[in-house]
């Protein structure tokens, strides 16, 4: 090992021959019998009170089959925040309902008071413009600050615009006060983390059917964990038994954390298709895209850190107000918590943090995870804020970060934010940053830059991250309403090949690929003879899905375990077939042999001896070769990185161009390097176009002004350079049996922050006295920033 | 009204029955079932459901059906070769990684064809221009660039990464 | 989308005839219309194709003058005017993206008037003449404003007269989302004198900017232009620029027109 398609191999993916051939089958390819499409009507104002919605008309245009409105859903639950806050006082978050359909007030542009049945989507769509509604326009609530300090309420009920004040870490809050206070230097840096569109490729899409002969519901949905998106339906929202629906994730086309959560669409359909008994579809366009599928990010932030004067890191203190939008989706609390203060020690031995973070409700839709979700936040707040000491203090940003590393025989560490590091060596990677970005060249480079008129620019940054969501005890403790585990059942069948189930959802991360690799490693079998089963709750054992880079660190861990079971089983019924004790029996390379002899049977011979048990120890041993595995992670995982960037910007028009992007990762143990290079450089792609062209705006009315790709900028291919990426300097996670950290987030959390630190660099090496600019750094923001330091 | 419009799609001679407003990209999804051809977007961008009419690429879901009326039409589909292997920008796709979700890919391999019939050997610049119409969320484009280069027969064992991983 | 037909006729007289519908419109190459209809905010009863015509096909040199049929696509001019006329194949080669161009025509782009597109800016600047099925309109008498122009209901853009001028250059600032232009300028030198077209900068839309072609007409330099100030009033503010910064983009833009024009 590694085989050519074992742990450790460049496999290509399996996978890629059905979508490079038009045969992938997302959930809008999915066409049922007489199916009736879903249309919802939105609202166009951000915050008002719902007076009337006259059906009369719409009930009667042509196809038009059923029409629903908030008032339809009065009596079923709402769909829950999955973790439970308490503010610093103790006072729970405040958490008012999220109806499948909005009643009494809309609070967003976008934001579902109806929908329409019927026969087709444009049908649909005629009657929703004939839909008579009232809606009585409020002021919309949109700035966070403004929210906090009026009394103009985005949910009257709770009285507040705040869901809550938390602190981070309460018990540390004085002493980090007392820090800062008689620090020789204190460096402060207010900044905004922009509010980003997630804008996974396909848009979101559910398909609702109904059985009245058995009562069981279907919904097929572009989810990231269809048991999770199953529990919540079930348990909070409808009320429907888990027992009686079925919750499938076909092929989904990308999601990046906006199809974690629940949606009310997906209840619809269901609810739809109970009335009509007839499959109903919704397919998402853009528009409605980006009007209501989660947004990210969406902080302001003010960051202190204090130094003494050898440079040592004394504190870092934050106050953040963070736009939870205008309900609690799934994941919206623990994203700015506790996946972002526990974070704020970064690489550093830093003795004491301290994070204040208070959650707004505005009229905007709600902001969740967004891959990387409060990582990224924390590690700009932390990269930039050190970048800007260090200018400060005359000191070389990477010397600082440096001096004031966690060292490699520090660990496991306990950083003063609460976590446990298990592993890490941010010195090496620091050093292989330097080295393969040719760190050296870039003074020669910068003089071809000025040559040519362009101001070139050198960022770094160093980051750390928790992935591998995550014990299920400990988040228990900090409020979560679920576990954190995941599972796989691998299933030997009777003639050899296999089938393996896992929680995990594959939408993009290669999991056909991967997965099989790690069978076939620890079988010694051809992993072409493995398939992965995911996505659907009818076929599949109760996991979690896939989002915080777990997937391979948590199901992964979890296939590992039940295929030790299923070895641990066939070694005893190898034993029967050859006629030895078990303890005596060695299993290699997909061979079963009796030490010191040269008795042996394949694997395949006793896959088939375990369902056809004929000559079988059927007293001690059950037949089939069937084995399931629930995995719940010990700590999470901490990749860690060292990044670095060269920026060009044209002084005349503000433009920025990436030139050079290197990344150097410590992601553990690798079991396909292809597939890890692969989500580094889409993690690249979405950071670089977080801190240049991505801006998501919305008017003091609450109108979302960036709401289509005519006024969104996606990074293009034009946009960006080819990547340095590279995984050698690698420290094992010391407590999953992969060895693996996490991989899917960590070139969107370590980017930001070096982009911004290279065009600082380039702007004073202008001669511009510019120290911060924030996100996203379009040309004209550059060019302002340039023209008001001139 | 409804017209029927009659056209090849994929070498194979199709007729169905439209209305005015159905888009070339509904009538290859809902009435052929060529699914490959997707969606992403409402304003001609994202490049998802670039399909090739009458040798050039163009954008299906901003080309009435009517308008293909009479024309040669190949998707995603039909790329593949004649044994039902990957084509050439097919393997080079899979063979560099150059996909994740898959859901642009379509128009991705779309585009590609058109312009390695255009321009047999691009640079890296030129690729990366003639994608401006190809949004990809996943890969951040650096392998959907090497495929391409690679499809194009150039050696790409000197592009940045993969020989610093040990 | 609302319900419409659409009529495919082979000639400019039918195509003309079948306007005559009330809330009929005609079609190009759909690549503005077809998403303006996806989102309702057009609801034509009939559209009328212009991609079926052969009289509006085709380029034609006459050695001073291009005449480009109205439903000629941007990728063909790009392709076919490359030595007669570089500075346009190279506007037209960067219009949206190769599949846009591939159905994009110029009598959709010049009917249309975006106040961002590009065609405008090269029709203005090198003077030409907007053909109809009725007249023929000066570049100076077409463009009247943002999505506005001379057209009456029912008229259809035959061809458009492009003088090739001695030198030119467009310098496109592109808008990153919409990849239209911030501010593209249009500067073409002809021997009778410069004009420069400015895009996407006003609430005017496209327009030529006087001082600029007096003080290049005198010296054709970038340094020519360099005591001139561009005022931001009644430019286009947006997420994308403040009237400032296209002010300022626009003489930028001049000069490197000004400095690449060959």
């Amino acid at each position: 090992m590694p085989k050519d398609d074992g742990i450790g191999a460049a496999t290509v993916r399996r996978e890629d021959v059905r979508f490079l051939t038009g045969r992938g089958r997302y959930s809008d390819d999915i066409k049922a019998y007489g199916e009736c499409a879903a249309v919802f009507a939105r609202s166009n104002v951000a915050n008002g009170t719902i007076k009337s919605i006259n059906t009369d008309v719409a009930a009667t245009m042509p196809g038009v089959l059923a029409i629903f409105t908030g008032e339809d859903f009065v009596e079923v639950g709402g769909n829950p925040a999955g973790w439970l806050i308490n503010s610093r006082d103790g006072e729970p978050m405040k958490e008012p309902k999220r109806p499948v359909l909005a009643h009494g007030k809309v609070r967003h542009v976008g934001d579902a008071y109806a929908a329409v049945i019927a026969e087709t989507a444009a049908q649909g769509r005629d009657a929703v413009e004939a839909l008579e509604v009232e809606i009585e326009e409020h002021a919309a609530v949109i700035n966070m600050k403004d929210a906090l300090a009026g009394t103009n309420y985005v949910h009257d009920e709770i009285g507040t615009n705040q869901c809550f004040d938390w602190g981070w870490i309460e018990d540390n809050r004085a002493a980090t006060d007392a820090a800062i206070k008689g620090a020789h230097h204190v460096t402060t840096l207010e900044l905004v983390n922009n509010r980003l569109v997630p804008n996974a490729i396909e848009p979101r899409c559910s398909i609702g059917d109904y059985n009245p002969g058995t009562g069981d519901y279907t919904l097929q949905t572009t989810s990231q964990n269809p048991h999770m998106t199953r529990l919540l339906i079930s348990a909070f929202v409808l009320g429907i038994p888990e027992n009686k629906l079925t919750v499938i994730a076909p092929d989904v086309g990308g999601g990046f954390g906006s199809k974690i959560y629940h949606y009310g669409e997906e209840a619809l359909v269901l609810a739809a298709a109970k009335k009509l008994g007839r499959t109903v579809k919704w397919t998402s366009d853009r528009s409605e895209a980006f009007l209501t599928d989660a947004h990210g990010r969406d902080h302001v932030t003010k960051i202190e850190l204090a130094l003494d004067d050898k440079g040592n890191f004394l504190a870092f203190r934050t106050e953040t107000l963070a736009n939870v939008g205008a309900y609690l989706s799934n994941f919206s609390t623990v994203t700015p918590t506790f996946l972002h203060g526990t974070l704020m020690a970064g690489n550093y031995t830093v003795p004491l943090v301290y994070v204040n973070m208070k959650t707004v409700f505005t009229n905007t839709a709600p902001v969740d995870a967004y891959r990387g979700a409060g990582r990224p936040e924390a590690t700009f707040s932390l990269e930039r804020v050190i970048d800007m000491a260090a200018r400060e203090i005359g000191r070389d940003p990477i010397e600082l970060r440096r001096q004031n590393f966690i060292k490699p025989d520090q660990y496991p560490f306990a950083s003063a934010a609460g976590l446990e590091y298990d592993s890490g060596n941010y010195d090496a990677l620091m050093d292989q940053m330097e080295k393969v970005s040719d760190k050296t060249g870039f003074a020669a480079r910068r003089a071809e830059s000025e040559a040519k008129g362009l101001l070139r620019g050198f960022g770094v940054n160093a980051y750390v991250e928790a992935c591998g969501i995550a014990p299920s005890n400990l988040v228990g403790i900090l409020g979560a309403r679920v576990g954190l585990y995941d599972a796989a059942t691998v299933r030997v069948n009777a003639t050899g090949n296999l089938s393996v189930m896992v929680g995990a959802h594959s939408h993009g991360q290669g999991h056909e690929t991967v997965f099989p690799q790690i069978v076939a490693d620890m079988l010694g079998i051809d992993a072409a003879s493995i398939d992965i089963v995911h996505g659907d709750t009818s076929k599949i054992p109760f996991g979690m899905g896939t989002y915080g880079s777990r997937s391979l660190a948590v199901c992964g861990s979890a296939v590992v375990r039940a295929t030790e079971k299923i070895i641990a089983k066939a070694i005893k019924i190898a034993a029967h077939m050859l006629e030895a004790e078990a303890s005596d029996v060695d299993f290699s390379d997909g061979t079963f042999s009796v030490k010191g002899t040269n008795k042996s049977v394949s694997f395949g011979e006793v896959a088939l001896k375990a369902y056809i048990p004929h000559d079988y120890p059927i007293d001690m041993i059950e037949p089939g070769l069937e084995e399931t595995a629930f995995y719940d992670p010990a700590n999470f995982t901490y990749p860690s990185g060292a990044y670095c960037c060269e920026v060009e910007v044209d002084p005349e028009t503000g433009k920025v161009r990436v030139d050079r992007m290197t990344a150097v990762d410590d992601f553990g143990n690798v079991i396909n390097p292809m597939i890890v290079t692969g989500q580094v450089h889409g993690g690249l792609g979405q950071g670089i176009g977080q801190a240049l062209v991505e801006q998501t705006t919305y008017d003091d009315d609450g109108q979302l002004l960036s709401a289509s790709y005519m006024d969104y900028a996606m990074p293009r291919a034009d946009d960006l350079p080819f990547y340095v990426v590279d995984h050698s300097q690698s420290t094992i996670c010391t407590h999953n049996p992969l060895g693996a950290k996490g991989c899917g987030e960590a070139g969107a959390i370590g980017s930001p922050p070096t982009v911004v630190n290279a065009v600082i660099d380039a702007m004073q090496s202008g001669g511009k006295n510019i120290t911060h600019i924030d996100m996203p750094m379009t040309p004209h923001r550059v060019w302002t920033a340039m023209n008001n330091a001139q | 009204m409804m017209t029927t419009v009659t056209m090849t799609v994929n070498g194979k001679s199709v007729s169905e029955t439209v209305e005015g407003r159905t888009l070339l990209s509904t009538l290859l999804r809902d009435d052929l079932r060529l699914t490959g051809t997707h969606i992403g977007c409402d304003t001609s961008q994202c490049g998802a459901c670039v399909v090739h009419v009458n040798g050039k690429a163009v954008k299906s879901c901003t080309m009435f059906a009517i308008e293909a009326q009479g024309a040669e039409v190949s998707t995603i589909e039909g790329q593949a070769n004649a044994d039902g292997s990957l084509n050439v920008i097919q393997q080079a796709f899979q063979d560099h990684h150059g996909l994740q979700c898959g859901f642009c890919t379509p128009g991705m391999v779309m585009t590609t064809a058109s312009l390695l019939k255009e321009n047999p050997k691009p640079t890296e610049a030129e690729v990366r221009t003639y994608l401006e119409g190809n949004i990809c969320r996943c890969t951040g484009y650096h392998n959907i660039v090497k495929a391409i280069m690679a499809a194009s027969g150039q050696d790409v064992s000197s592009i940045a990464a993969e020989q610093l991983i040990s | 989308m609302y319900a419409f037909d659409i009529e495919r006729p082979t000639s400019v007289a039918d195509a003309v005839a079948a306007l005559k519908d009330q809330d009929a419109q005609a079609l190009g190459g759909g690549q503005t219309l077809i998403p303006t209809l996806k989102q309702r905010l057009a609801a034509p009863s009939k559209l009328v194709s212009l991609t079926n015509i052969a009289d509006l096909q085709g380029i034609a040199n006459d050695g001073d003058t291009l005449r480009i049929g109205g439903a000629v696509t941007h990728a063909t001019v790009a392709a076919e005017v490359r030595l007669t006329y570089p500075a346009l194949a190279d506007l037209a080669s960067h219009i949206g993206d190769p599949a846009v161009r591939n159905r994009g025509t110029i009598s959709g782009s010049l009917a249309n008037n975006d106040p961002s597109a590009c065609y405008p800016a090269v029709a203005l600047a090198s003077g030409a003449t907007i053909i109809t099925n009725t007249r023929a309109i000066a570049a100076d008498d077409y463009f009247q404003g943002m999505f506005t122009t001379a057209l009456d209901d029912g008229e259809i853009v035959t061809a458009v007269s492009m003088p090739i001028p001695e030198k030119a250059n467009y310098q496109k600032f592109v808008q990153p989302a919409s990849r239209f232009a911030l501010v593209g300028v249009f500067v073409a030198k002809f021997a009778g004198g410069v004009r420069v077209a400015v895009t996407g900068a006003s609430n005017e839309g496209v327009h030529r900017w006087a001082e600029a072609e007096a003080a290049l007409t005198a010296d054709f330099s970038a340094v020519a232009i360099a005591g001139l100030t561009v005022s931001a009033d009644n430019l286009i503010a947006d997420l994308h620029g403040s009237p400032e910064y296209r002010a300022h983009l626009v003489k930028v833009m001049t000069g490197r027109a000004v400095a690449a024009a060959s």
